[in-house]
């Protein structure tokens, strides 16, 4: 790891304003992700300012729905009272992924900010468009078991994001509010927060240079009580998603009122899948119904030659999810 | 000379020479200490508002001692202990947060130390595989894993042990299956399994079920 001058600040205001280059210098906070980047060569900061003292805590109802502050933690969040009555979905994606020690140190904004597993882009002695934009694309041809079928192109077909908790954010409608350098707030969708890789898969969100995650905010609706999160892995625990699903029903007298559904492991980013959400709603919560929303989701996949076999997989287990939201 | 610590020199009197007023505009370090109590007291002393580069000299509680550690910012938790405070019981296993051998805790949380920086961990109580035992009296952790053969070459068996703990003080070993769940972040490539779960469930009050 290449040295870095380190500092500490109190307030948005501040952090924003040490920066000495808002592009090279970073903010860190559980350092989870970016010490574990910045030791493979694969970022490198002259600069890092340390955020932990910023009020962006808290886990409280306000009007809009559940806010949580950026900088809470994941062993927290995924144990609140208040997220795993209301949320399920949202604590079981916080308690499955990772590691107790790793979700103890990592913030919820660092959460969202994580970036892919795609070995060739964690491993500097190949190319990636990624890491050097115009490189080229060894995944393409080469081992891609467990990177994306959706939204991927001929640049790159990383999961972006390769982590849980925004699968589950992205499924239920979640804001992201920012702070920029000169201490302006905007709201984000979750859902726009995420860039498709296209021609420019280096540029992975619509997060500016210095711009800090404030919260999240989740609307509380019938159908984030009855929801889940289903993880499939390689091995039983504390391994990244090969598929997974976030779904919410609202279920009545056995019609689907509302559905939410986000797929995990498969998308080039967090997969709304709102094709799916189509073929739930207004239609009886029978496994028909679930298979042709789980056909639905896939229709746009675009598989390489070792992971075709996540089309199927991210089929059942949406359709598993759906079977144990709609039996719950 | 740093803005955060000395107002401006052309900062007005005080109109009213009030308490009040004056720590207002005195700002810097006064203003700090009334500041919100987010944070405690010691954190906001270390190291707020200093810019730390190259090799310096701070002070890191481990096992209830003060230990003076002189490192650049880069350097983590890991590697301060091992290399500077000669605590080797803490092993180095991935350096990437993937195998849980560097297991501590961190005012009570366990926490990575290969993820942790050195210089963020100020004011703050480590807690190492050393700082367990009450002088020649085991942890009781440490006791079952002996008893229940809990390792075979022992080198995760310290992350194991902090991991151990911190799960039954969580609550969070209650069934094999809540444990295993639970302790799945430490890593054994000898596979002594079966017998890491015995201990920790022993010490979470009931034999485990194998």
């Amino acid at each position: 790891m290449n040295d870095f001058s380190y500092t500490q600040a109190a307030s948005a205001k501040e952090a924003t304003g040490r920066l000495k280059d808002q592009a090279q210098a970073a903010y860190i906070a559980g350092g989870t992700t970016l010490l574990d980047l910045m030791k493979a060569n694969l970022q490198e900061h002259p600069q890092l300012v340390d955020i932990n003292l910023l009020p962006f805590k808290g886990i409280e109802q306000t009007k809009d729905g559940l806010r949580i502050g950026a900088l809470e933690r994941m062993s927290v969040v995924g144990e609140h009272p208040l997220v795993v009555q209301a949320f399920p979905a949202i604590s079981q994606s916080l308690l499955l992924a990772a590691s107790p020690q790793l979700r103890n140190m990592a913030s919820i904004g660092g959460n969202i900010l994580q970036r892919t597993r795609c070995g060739y882009f964690r491993d500097a002695a190949f190319p990636c468009n990624k890491r050097v934009p115009g490189s080229g694309c060894p995944a393409q041809t080469g081992d891609n078991h467990n990177l994306a079928i959706l939204g991927v192109s001929d640049s790159c077909i990383a999961n972006s994001y390769p982590g849980d908790l925004s699968v589950a954010l992205a499924a239920f409608d979640a804001v992201l509010t920012l702070e920029n350098a000169k201490g302006k707030q905007r709201r984000v969708p979750l859902t726009e927060f995420y860039l498709l890789p296209g021609t420019t898969p280096q540029k992975e969100t619509v997060l500016e240079p210095g711009e800090l995650i404030v919260a999240v905010t989740i609307p509380t609706a019938a159908h984030t009580q009855r929801s889940t999160y289903l993880k499939v892995r390689e091995r039983s625990s504390y391994a990244y998603a090969l598929a997974s699903a976030a779904v919410g029903l609202d279920v009545q007298a056995g019609t689907i009122r509302a559905a939410r559904v986000a797929l995990g492991g498969v998308g080039a980013q967090p997969w709304r899948s709102r094709e799916a959400e189509q073929a739930l709603v207004g239609q009886p919560a029978t496994d028909a119904t679930f298979r042709a929303a789980a056909a639905a989701a896939l229709r746009g996949a675009q598989p390489r030659e070792h992971n075709r076999y996540k089309v199927e997989l991210a089929q059942n287990t949406l359709v598993r999810a759906l079977q144990q939201v709609a039996a719950g | 000379m740093s803005s955060d610590l000395f107002p401006p020199a052309d900062t007005p009197s005080p109109a009213d020479n009030s308490r009040r007023s004056f720590l207002k505009q005195s700002g810097g370090i006064l203003g700090l200490a009334l500041a919100p109590p987010l944070v405690s007291q010691a954190e906001r002393l270390t190291a707020y508002s200093k810019v730390v580069a190259g090799t310096t000299e701070f002070t890191l509680r481990v096992n209830g001692q003060a230990r003076t550690v002189r490192a650049e910012p880069r350097v983590t938790l890991l590697d301060a202990l091992r290399e500077r405070l000669d605590l080797t019981g803490t092993k180095k296993g991935c350096d990437h947060g993937q195998c849980g051998a560097c297991t501590v805790h961190i005012d009570g949380q366990r926490t990575l130390a290969c993820l942790s920086l050195a210089v963020m961990q100020q004011g703050k109580e480590i807690t190492t595989i050393e700082g367990l035992a009450q002088g020649t009296e085991l942890h009781p952790m440490q006791a079952a894993f002996i008893k229940h053969d809990g390792f075979q070459c022992g080198y995760c068996t310290p992350g194991q042990i902090m991991s151990g703990v911190a799960c039954v003080r969580e609550g969070h070993a209650d069934t094999d299956d809540q444990a295993r769940e639970w302790m799945s972040g430490n890593l054994c490539r000898c596979g002594a399994y079966p017998n890491i779960l015995a201990a920790v469930r022993e010490v979470a009050g009931q034999p485990s079920k194998g």
